[in-house]
Order: structure tokens, then C-alpha cells, then sequence
């Protein structure tokens, strides 16, 4: 690696660390405002159609988002574990630990994909593309337009964190990485934190009626 | 004083009741405006003048730091500017209540908005483009929305505006007091002829306008090419809306004189307070009938089956209106008149309990 | 020639600076090269390099503006028909919105002034600061691109359903601009990092200058407001393209809550525009009155204020809107109480004047300017808060007014200001004053003229983006359309001085102006790390009770 600018910048590394991790969370606010507005989107429409919401979520499939609560915190666990263990410099158990979290974010994508292809056949589509007979209302419509484009967002979050978590089990690999030097260690972490975060928020709207 | 004022800012005619006063809130807010910029920039201009640096001392660095306002003086003006900003504020809200809540027993008249043009109903069943006729001095309520994209209806004699909005009605309400014509201006954007979707609003002296109906009734002005037919010495909109509610089947699921059946009766249910399957009551005003004609169960009336099929789609602007001025004509006609009780509330045997 | 040669032209004499030894050379000529631009991580030569691009938005924006104008001569067909006019109108809101007024002031005197201000060698994240102003290109090039292609009509608010069915080229505009709000949120991340983390020893949040706490605040709103426009945006495009009708009512979609999201955003980003313009008047008017502002926490606070209770008052654009009575009361109330804080930093700038030690000066002069048309055009803005009046006057000019006297009256002209004002630090030379007095008071002239008949316009009844209009409002556009070529020749001949001084400017000392705000403490230009060492400003950034000199030996203990 080469020899950090920040010598020039910073009065020393914790100092650039620490700026790093408060840009870091400015970031992650902004993220969240991001899905705030669907958020917010979705409450009026709820309040719109509060009957036809509920329906809806009664006929979403509630153990594909309960499976994916559960692994999105275990991946969130072992992404924790992982810092801890690069803290106390057992890189290899660090490393195990990161390609387990992107294992888990696969798990949830595969799991989301399932539960996506159940909603093609039954034709719970997004807008004029909906078509599902058992549930013929608007409110219906609505819900699943919001579903998809909620889930639709928090999965390319997935993606992007796994891609994330694999650069840092990479970067992990090749020793970048001591127990005293790892901010950006500790950026991607808090980055996948954040993507299951946003799903305890998603799966209570979504699935629990 | 008034007319001075008016002109002076170029202002339109005030041709509405409310327009009076609503101008005289804008002159004390303009007058406010332009004094607050005008002796804000005069003050400074005298502190430049005033204390420009003169002389070799203004070289050096001052003995000691610039003085401050005091905090009271500061304070002072601050409270008082925002106590300006609350009193416009209490004035325009009161204003703005009273232009948007229409009063009781106005003249109604649907207005359907499309690209590129203003399409108006009236109750006595005749239509007409792109002119408004109202009775002077009489207030008018128009129930307006629009067949494609958000316009919005602005009369700047009137000071009145508001936006007309695809999938729901919006309401505006006016009394002119001005006879004579008074332009319709599209006032949101909404494609290539919006800047040519203008009309008129002609306000009648009272004699002229009974007069105006009765020659209107004779010869229908334009009659909705999608509706359906020519009119024939039009019948009036609450007759038309019998007739569609027959051929469309409303007629199987309700009736029009209380009898209890599969649907809610329409004696005495406009203007009524409609109890909900999930405990909450509504109004049944024109908003609520025809949002049950195109998506019924959003609301469905407590100790009734959720079995109305939707009418999106297969209904015209003009033809759910019509209905709605059926269902209003039958509004004093007692709901019990005949007949037993209507159904128990709560759920029927054959219908899942939902939460 | 290239940049640096141009502007470092033959030595002479030089800033005064250190005679011991080894002056470093200032950012300009510290590398020299194409490459060493494109991959510079120097704030200063970001800021410069935004400077280029920003200002060459501007004169985009203004030539939509006036082929606008021009059409508006006539009250029928001048010169194009209703199409072309209604995509000018929509581009030049645009171009204007998100590729000149929001990035102007942050990206470029924001870059190159607040770590100078916070004594910092460069932003808290430097490769971050280059990748905001590479998304900023890719969002230009990406939006440039859908206008060359016909761009889109909706107007710059691309309201619902409308935009869902026009008939234009939607997809890339929107696409650009969100792309342009992703390298916004990545400057104000930066600027907040740096204003917490970054600050010379001795720097408390009080002693910050308050441009840098303009900044701050202005990137707060950045962080948390743009993300709900990105998101507004994306569901626009998708429901261009793919008709999933989320704001469309045939499949019950509600268009007005795409009201709500979109100005969510938009009524915060007013404050984008208008917080660090407020800024630059906060650092002229101390400066050149000699003495310390008049109350420092009632602007570094109100700041704040504004920044926080922007957010909350977003219905005051849709009074009219369909939204509940209640609704728009309490809106419009809170439009009040914000106007208060924008009231407190006029009374701070002018009581700043009272015993000051005053010279002239043309960053002074566009003061002036902006002190009237802010106050006028702001308090306007209270005028269309008091919701009976904005029923009149929602859509028409007199709004168009409005937010012009206060985007160009007020943004316009700080950023004017902040042109001349700092273009000795940053570029070591002096412009023509006489010039720069010229160019202010035809700015002025301009303004008016183009602008205040558009409030009698919309006193009149003139609604807005009208392609074809009534005859009655002829006069008035033909006076508005004369003021924009005015103000349009003004703007030219200002930038033309600055670009003609940069290479036939007498050489500025390192402080021309006699400022103590801390970014003057360097040398004009300054060295690629801003200071000769690290500076200890344990003193306030207005003490005008020491010399310059003082200031110096206590930034700078032996």
C-alpha cells in the first residue's frame, strides 16, 4: 500500500480514522433519507387504502421475508464478529467471517429472487403490469407497487453490499488490514449494517399485517 | 383609495366577493415589502456614507471592538417582524378558509378539465365549452377534475384559482359580483396548449340568466360527444343520471326509496354521515358517491357485503356526475320510508372476519 | 499556454511573503500539465476546475433564457413554436437549478475558501472532493446530451401525470440530474467532515468564519434533503418508461403526494442556493466596514435555524394543490418563522455597517444590489407564504419574480461578489475596479428591469410557462425581455473583467482587502498547502482590534 497522504493531512492516523467513520455515518443518513421517501410514499398510500393494504399483506408470504429478517441478522452478527476478530489480529477467522456474511447476503438475494418468481405467477406485478385475481382492488395494485419498488431498492443495497464485503474479505486476504489500521474496514461494515437495518424496517410494513 | 392602489399594481378588476379583501391584505403586505427594502437600503446607504474610514487612523486597528447592538433592540425587532409575518398570516389563513370552504347552497356546476379545453355541466342538464354562464351576485360552487393531466382553474377577476386534479374532484367556489366576462386562464402546466386553454366566465344579471336557462334548455350549447348521443331538449342531469344508473345496473344493487336490498339505499344518502365497515363514519358528499362507483371497496358501508364491482373505466366523467345528481335529487326522501330494518351490522355467516 | 502559464505571468515582486529562504510556489504553478489537473486532489485547483464548468452552465442557461425572452416579444409565434418554447423554459430551469445555482457557490469558493478558512492543508476527503467533480460531468454531459436530443417539457418540477405521458426525451434529464445530486451529497459530506474534524488548533465552533458556518449548514441540507429528490426523480423515470402509474391516477395513484416528495426536496434546495450566498455577504460586509459582524451567533445560528425549518415548510408551493385547509395552514404559518431568520442576517449586515471604517469596493457595491433585491424578493416570498394572496398568485410571474429576485438578485449576485472579492486570493491579481463598479450597477439595472414587471404581470394574471399569452401583457414582457439583454451584456462585461485581470491584472499582496477572516492569512495565491506551517488561530476571525501583522506572528509563532 502506499505511503497514506494523510501524514500531510491528518495529525495522525486515529484522527483520519475517525474523520473517515463520522463521513462515513453522514453517508449513511443520506441513505436513509433515500428510503425514507419511499417510506413515507408508502404510509400514504396505506392510509389511503388501509383495507386493501391489509389484505395484501395477509396474502404476501410471510416466511420468505421472516427467513430473510433471520439472515440478514446473522450476516449482520457475523460482519460485527468480524470486525472484532480483526481488533484482536486473526485476520483468517476475519476473512471466514466476511465470505460467511457475503454467503448470507447470497442466501437472502436467492431467497428474495423465490419469492419474487412466486409473485410473477401469481401476477402481483407492479402497476398496469398486476394482474392477480384473488386480489382484484386498487389498494392491492398499490401495495405491490410499493413492495417492489421498496424491495427492489433494498435488494440492489444487497448486491452492492455484498460486492462491498467481498472487497473488503479481499483486501483482508492480502493483510491490507492490521488490528491497528482499518477504517475502511470498519466504513463496510457499518455499510452492511445499515442494508439490514433497512430490512427490520421493510419486513414489519411488508409482512406483518 | 381602493381603485388607486388597484391600479397602481395592476391589479384586475375585483369582480368576486372576496376579492376586496384579499386586495386589501396584498396592499399592506406590497407596501410592507417595498418600505422594509427600500429603508433597509437607505439605512445602509447613510451607515457607508456616514462612516466611511477617513483620515491615517483608519489605517490603524481599532482601539477596541466595534459596538454591538443591544440584545433587547435586536430582540425587539425580531418579535416584531415575526409578529407582522403572523398577523398576514392569520389574515391570509382566514382569508383562505373562507375562499376554498364553499358557503351552503350554491349553485353547483361540473367542470371537466381535458387538454386542451374547459367543459362545463350544469345541473339543469345543458353544457357548455369553454364559457362559464353564472348568475351575478349568486354563489357558484364548481366540482371540477380533469380527464388527463393536473390543469388549474384561474379567473384573476375573481382571485380565485385552484388546481383540477386526474382521479378526484377538486371544489372552487365564487360569487361574482361584476356582470360581463371574465377570462379562464390554465394555470399549471400541461403540454403544448397550455398557454391557449383559456375560457371565460360570463356573469349574468339575474333576469338575463334565468333567461339564458330556459334558452339553453331549449338548445342544448354542446352536448359531450362521449356520452353517448345528441341531446334531445336535454333532460336535466339528474334525469340523465336516472337513466345511466338503470342501463348500468346501479338500479339491481340499490333502490330510490329506502327499501333495503344488496346495496345502500340512495334515499336520503347524500349529505349523510355513512357508517364504515372498520368503525369510522364519512360524509357522502361527491367525493365519497363517486369514489364508491370507481374503487367501492376503499369504503364500504358497515353491515354491507364488499360485492360492488368497480366502475373505472366503464363510466364517463359526465355520466358519474349525472348519477351523483340523481342521488342528490333524492336526497330528502326518507331512508326507512318502507320495509323492514336493514341487515344486523358486523360480519354475515358466509364472510371471513378480517382484522 | 497552459493554464498556470497564463495566469503566473512574469514575476514581480511577489506577495512579500517569507524573504528566509525557500518560498514554496503557490497551487497554480506547484505542477504543471494537463494530467497534473485532471488528477489533482488540491481543493484549490477542484474549485477552479468547477469554476470553469459552472460558470460555462451559466452562460448556457442564460442563452435558454433569452431565446425564452425573445419569444416572449409577441404575444403569438416570435420565433419558435409552442414545443421548442416549452422545452427552453424547461431546460433553462434545469440548467440553471442544478448545473449552475446549487454547485456555484459550495463547489467553487466552498472548495477553495473553507479549509483555508479552517487553517487545513486541503478537505477532509481530497479524492472525494476530484470524484464530485466527475460525477458533476458525467450528470452535465448525461443531461447535455437528453437537451441535445430534444430534452423534455414537463418543466423543471415534472409534475405528474404529465410527465409520466409527455412526449419528450424524459429519461435522460432526469437520469443526468440524478446524477448531479449524487455529486452534491458527496461535496457536503465532505464539507461537514472537514468543518468537524479538520479545524486548526484553536478554532472553536465559534471562531469558525461564517462563510465556513454558511457552508456547513448549506451542506446539511445537501446530505439530507437531496437524497428525496433522487428518489422523486427515479420514480418519475420509472414511470415514464415503464408506466408503473405510481403517481398516476387510472391505477390509483395519487399525482399530488409526487408534489410532495418533489418538494420535500426542492423548497430545502432553495436554501442550497440561497445559505452560502448569505455567506459571502457575511465575509464582504465585515471586511470592508473594518470591523466584526454586529452579532456573529445571529447569523452562524440562523443558519442553522434556516437549515432545519427549510425542511419543514414545503406545502407553501401547493396551497393551491388540493391539500386539506389544515394542511396548508400550517405551512403557511412555518413559512413565516423561517422568514425570521433570514430577516435576523439582514439586520446583522447592516448594523455591521454602524462605526465601521468603510471603503468601497465592487464586492461591496454587488452588497448593495443584493441587500435591496433580497429583502424585496424575500419578503415577496413572505407576501406568497400568506396563503389567501398565493391563491392569485400561484403560477404566475409574479412567483417568476419572486424566486428571480431572490436566485438571481440574491445567489447571482453573491456569487458576483464572491468573484471579486476573492479573486485576489486565488488568483494573485487585481481587477479593474472601475470596471467591476460599471459592471455592478449595470447588473443591477439589468435586474430590475428584467424582472420587476414581472410582478405586475403576475398581478395581472399572467400564469406562468405561457408560450402564447393575451395581448394586455405585451408592453410589459417587451420591457422584461430589454432587461435581460442588459443584465445578460452586465454579467459578460463582469466575468470578462476577471478573465482579462487574470492575465493583465496588477499583482494583489497577499491581503488586499485588509480582511482578518483566516484564508487571508496566506499568500495570494497560496501555496499548495495553504499556509507556510500550521496555523494556531486561537482568535476570532473579525478582531479588527489587531494589525494584520499581530494576526500573522499569532498564526504563525517562531
Amino acid at each position: 500500500m502506499p505511503a497514506p497522504s494523510h501524514a500531510e493531512q491528518y495529525s495522525g492516523y486515529p484522527r483520519l480514522a475517525e474523520t473517515l467513520r463520522f463521513g462515513m455515518w453522514i453517508f449513511l443518513a443520506s441513505e436513509t433519507l433515500l428510503f425514507a421517501g419511499l417510506f413515507a410514499l408508502y404510509a400514504s398510500y396505506r392510509a389511503m387504502f388501509r383495507a386493501d393494504f391489509t389484505q395484501a399483506i395477509q396474502h404476501n408470504t410471510l416466511a420468505y421475508g421472516t427467513v430473510n429478517m433471520y439472515v440478514l441478522l446473522t450476516s449482520s452478527f457475523t460482519v460485527a464478529l468480524s470486525l472484532a476478530t480483526l481488533r484482536r489480529n486473526r485476520p483468517r477467522v476475519t476473512l471466514a467471517l466476511l465470505l460467511a456474511t457475503a454467503a448470507l447476503g447470497g442466501v437472502f438475494l436467492v431467497v428474495k429472487a423465490l419469492e419474487y418468481a412466486e409473485h410473477v405467477r401469481n401476477g402481483a406485478l407492479p402497476g398496469p403490469f398486476y394482474h392477480w385475481q384473488a386480489l382484484p382492488t386498487f389498494g392491492a395494485n398499490r401495495f405491490f407497487t410499493m413492495y417492489w419498488l421498496m424491495t427492489g431498492l433494498h435488494a440492489l443495497h444487497v448486491m452492492a453490499g455484498v460486492v462491498v464485503v467481498l472487497w473488503l474479505a479481499r483486501r483482508t486476504h492480502r493483510r491490507r488490514y492490521t488490528a491497528a489500521r482499518h477504517a475502511t474496514f470498519e466504513m463496510g461494515t457499518l455499510y452492511w449494517h445499515l442494508v439490514d437495518v433497512m430490512w427490520l424496517f421493510l419486513w414489519p410494513i411488508l409482512y406483518l399485517a | 383609495m381602493n381603485q388607486l392602489m388597484r391600479k397602481l399594481l395592476f391589479l384586475p378588476p375585483q369582480a368576486s366577493s372576496m376579492a376586496g379583501e384579499i386586495d386589501a391584505l396584498h396592499y399592506v403586505v406590497i407596501l410592507t415589502t417595498l418600505l422594509g427594502a427600500a429603508l433597509t437600503t437607505a439605512v445602509a446607504v447613510f451607515f457607508v456614507v456616514k462612516y466611511r474610514a477617513r483620515g491615517p487612523e483608519a489605517e490603524r486597528p481599532r482601539e477596541k471592538p466595534a459596538p454591538r447592538p443591544p440584545v433587547w433592540f435586536e430582540v425587539v425587532v425580531v418579535v416584531g417582524l415575526f409578529g407582522l409575518f403572523v398577523l398576514w398570516w392569520i389574515v391570509g389563513f382566514s382569508q383562505y378558509v373562507r375562499a376554498r370552504v364553499a358557503p351552503p347552497d350554491t349553485l353547483d356546476v361540473y367542470v371537466t378539465a381535458k387538454q386542451w379545453m374547459w367543459k362545463f355541466a350544469y345541473p339543469d342538464g345543458h353544457s357548455s365549452l369553454g364559457t362559464l354562464f353564472v348568475p351575478q351576485g349568486r354563489p357558484v360552487k364548481l366540482i371540477m377534475t380533469s380527464r388527463d393531466v393536473i390543469h388549474s382553474f384561474y379567473v384573476p377577476d375573481f382571485r380565485a384559482k385552484q388546481d383540477v386534479i386526474p382521479g378526484r374532484y377538486t371544489t372552487i367556489w365564487f360569487t361574482a359580483t361584476i356582470e360581463g366576462a371574465h377570462q379562464i386562464l390554465c394555470a399549471e402546466y400541461c403540454g403544448t396548449g397550455h398557454s391557449t386553454m383559456r375560457g371565460q366566465v360570463v356573469a349574468l344579471a339575474p333576469a338575463d340568466y334565468a333567461r339564458w336557462v330556459g334558452q339553453a334548455a331549449a338548445q342544448d350549447l354542446s352536448s359531450f360527444p362521449d356520452a353517448g348521443g345528441a341531446a334531445t331538449g336535454a333532460p336535466s342531469m339528474a334525469r340523465v343520471g336516472e337513466r345511466v344508473a338503470a342501463d348500468r345496473g346501479c338500479l339491481r344493487c340499490h333502490t330510490v326509496d329506502g327499501t333495503p336490498h344488496i346495496g345502500p339505499t340512495w334515499a336520503g344518502l347524500y349529505g349523510s354521515s355513512v357508517p364504515l365497515a372498520d368503525g369510522q363514519a364519512v360524509l357522502a358528499d361527491e367525493p365519497y358517491l363517486t369514489e364508491s362507483m370507481m374503487d367501492p371497496l376503499a369504503k364500504v358501508r358497515r353491515g354491507f357485503r364488499p360485492v360492488m364491482p368497480s366502475y373505472q373505466g366503464l363510466l364517463q366523467a359526465p355520466e358519474a356526475a349525472a348519477v351523483v345528481e340523481f342521488i342528490k335529487s333524492l336526497r330528502d326522501v326518507p331512508p326507512a320510508a318502507a320495509g323492514p330494518m336493514p341487515p344486523p351490522t358486523g360480519p354475515l355467516p358466509s364472510q371471513p372476519v378480517t382484522p | 499556454m497552459t493554464m498556470s502559464e497564463v495566469i503566473a505571468a512574469p514575476e514581480r515582486g511577489g506577495d512579500g511573503a517569507a524573504a528566509t529562504g525557500d518560498v514554496p510556489p503557490d497551487y497554480l504553478r506547484a505542477a504543471s500539465g494537463v494530467r497534473s489537473w485532471l488528477t489533482t486532489t488540491d481543493h484549490k485547483r477542484i474549485a477552479l476546475m468547477f469554476y470553469v464548468v459552472v460558470l460555462v452552465m451559466f452562460m448556457v442557461g442564460g442563452l435558454f433564457a433569452l431565446a425564452l425572452r425573445v419569444e416572449l416579444l409577441t404575444p403569438r409565434r416570435t420565433v419558435m413554436d409552442a414545443m421548442t418554447y416549452n422545452r427552453m423554459f424547461t431546460l433553462h430551469g434545469v440548467t440553471m437549478v442544478w448545473m449552475f445555482l446549487i454547485p456555484a457557490i459550495p463547489a467553487v469558493f466552498g472548495n477553495f475558501i473553507l479549509p483555508m478558512q479552517l487553517g487545513a492543508k486541503d478537505l477532509a476527503f481530497p479524492r472525494l472532493n476530484l470524484a464530485s467533480f466527475y460525477v458533476y460531468v458525467s450528470g452535465l454531459l448525461i443531461t447535455l446530451g437528453g437537451m441535445l436530443a430534444g430534452g423534455t417539457d414537463t418543466g423543471w418540477t415534472f409534475y405528474t401525470p404529465y410527465s409520466d405521458s409527455s412526449p419528450t426525451r424524459l429519461l435522460p434529464v432526469v437520469s443526468g440530474v440524478f446524477v448531479l445530486g449524487i455529486s452534491t451529497i458527496m461535496t457536503g459530506i465532505n464539507f461537514i467532515a472537514t468543518t468537524h474534524m479538520l479545524r486548526a488548533p484553536g478554532i472553536t465552533w465559534r471562531r469558525i468564519p461564517l462563510f465556513t458556518w454558511t457552508i456547513y449548514g448549506t451542506s446539511i441540507i445537501m446530505v439530507l434533503a437531496t437524497p428525496v429528490l433522487g428518489l422523486a426523480l427515479a420514480l418519475v423515470g420509472v414511470d415514464h418508461v415503464l408506466h408503473l402509474g405510481i403517481f398516476d391516477p387510472a391505477v390509483g395513484g395519487d399525482p399530488v403526494l409526487f408534489q410532495h416528495l418533489f418538494w420535500f426536496y426542492s423548497h430545502p434546495a432553495v436554501y442550497i442556493m440561497i445559505l452560502p450566498a448569505m455567506g459571502v455577504i457575511s465575509e464582504v460586509v465585515p471586511t470592508f466596514a473594518q470591523r466584526r459582524p454586529s452579532s456573529y451567533m445571529a447569523i452562524a445560528m440562523s443558519t442553522l435555524g434556516i437549515a432545519l425549518v427549510g425542511f419543514l415548510t414545503w406545502g407553501h408551493h401547493m396551497f393551491v394543490a388540493g391539500i386539506s385547509e389544515l394542511d396548508a395552514g400550517i405551512f403557511g404559518a412555518l413559512s413565516m418563522f423561517v422568514a425570521v431568520f433570514s430577516a435576523l442576517k439582514v439586520f446583522t449586515w447592516v448594523a455591521t455597517l454602524y462605526k465601521g471604517r468603510i471603503r468601497l469596493g465592487t464586492p461591496l457595491l454587488y452588497f448593495f444590489g443584493f441587500l435591496f433585491l433580497f429583502v424585496f424578493g424575500g419578503m415577496t416570498g413572505v407576501a406568497v407564504a400568506t396563503q389567501s394572496l398565493d391563491i392569485h398568485w400561484h403560477d404566475t410571474y409574479f412567483v417568476v419574480a419572486h424566486f428571480h429576485f431572490v436566485m438571481v438578485g440574491g445567489s447571482v449576485t453573491a456569487f458576483l461578489a464572491a468573484a471579486h472579492y476573492w479573486f485576489p486570493k486565488m488568483f494573485g491579481r487585481r481587477y479593474s475596479e472601475r470596471v467591476g463598479a460599471l459592471s455592478a450597477t449595470a447588473v443591477f439595472l439589468g435586474f430590475v428591469l428584467t424582472f420587476f414587471p414581472q410582478f405586475l404581470l403576475g398581478n395581472m394574471g399572467m400564469p406562468r410557462r405561457y408560450y402564447s399569452y393575451p395581448e394586455r401583457f405585451q408592453w410589459l414582457h417587451v420591457l422584461s425581455t430589454g432587461g435581460a439583454f442588459l443584465l445578460a451584456g452586465a454579467i459578460v462585461l463582469a466575468l470578462g473583467n476577471l478573465l482579462v485581470s487574470l492575465r493583465w491584472g496588477p499583482k494583489a499582496g497577499s491581503n488586499p482587502w485588509g480582511s482578518r477572516s483566516f484564508e487571508w492569512l496566506s499568500a495570494s495565491p497560496p501555496p499548495k498547502n495553504n499556509f507556510p506551517a500550521v496555523p494556531v488561530l486561537d482568535f476570532s476571525p473579525y478582531d479588527y482590534t489587531q494589525s494584520e501583522e499581530e494576526a500573522h506572528a499569532r498564526a504563525f509563532p517562531r
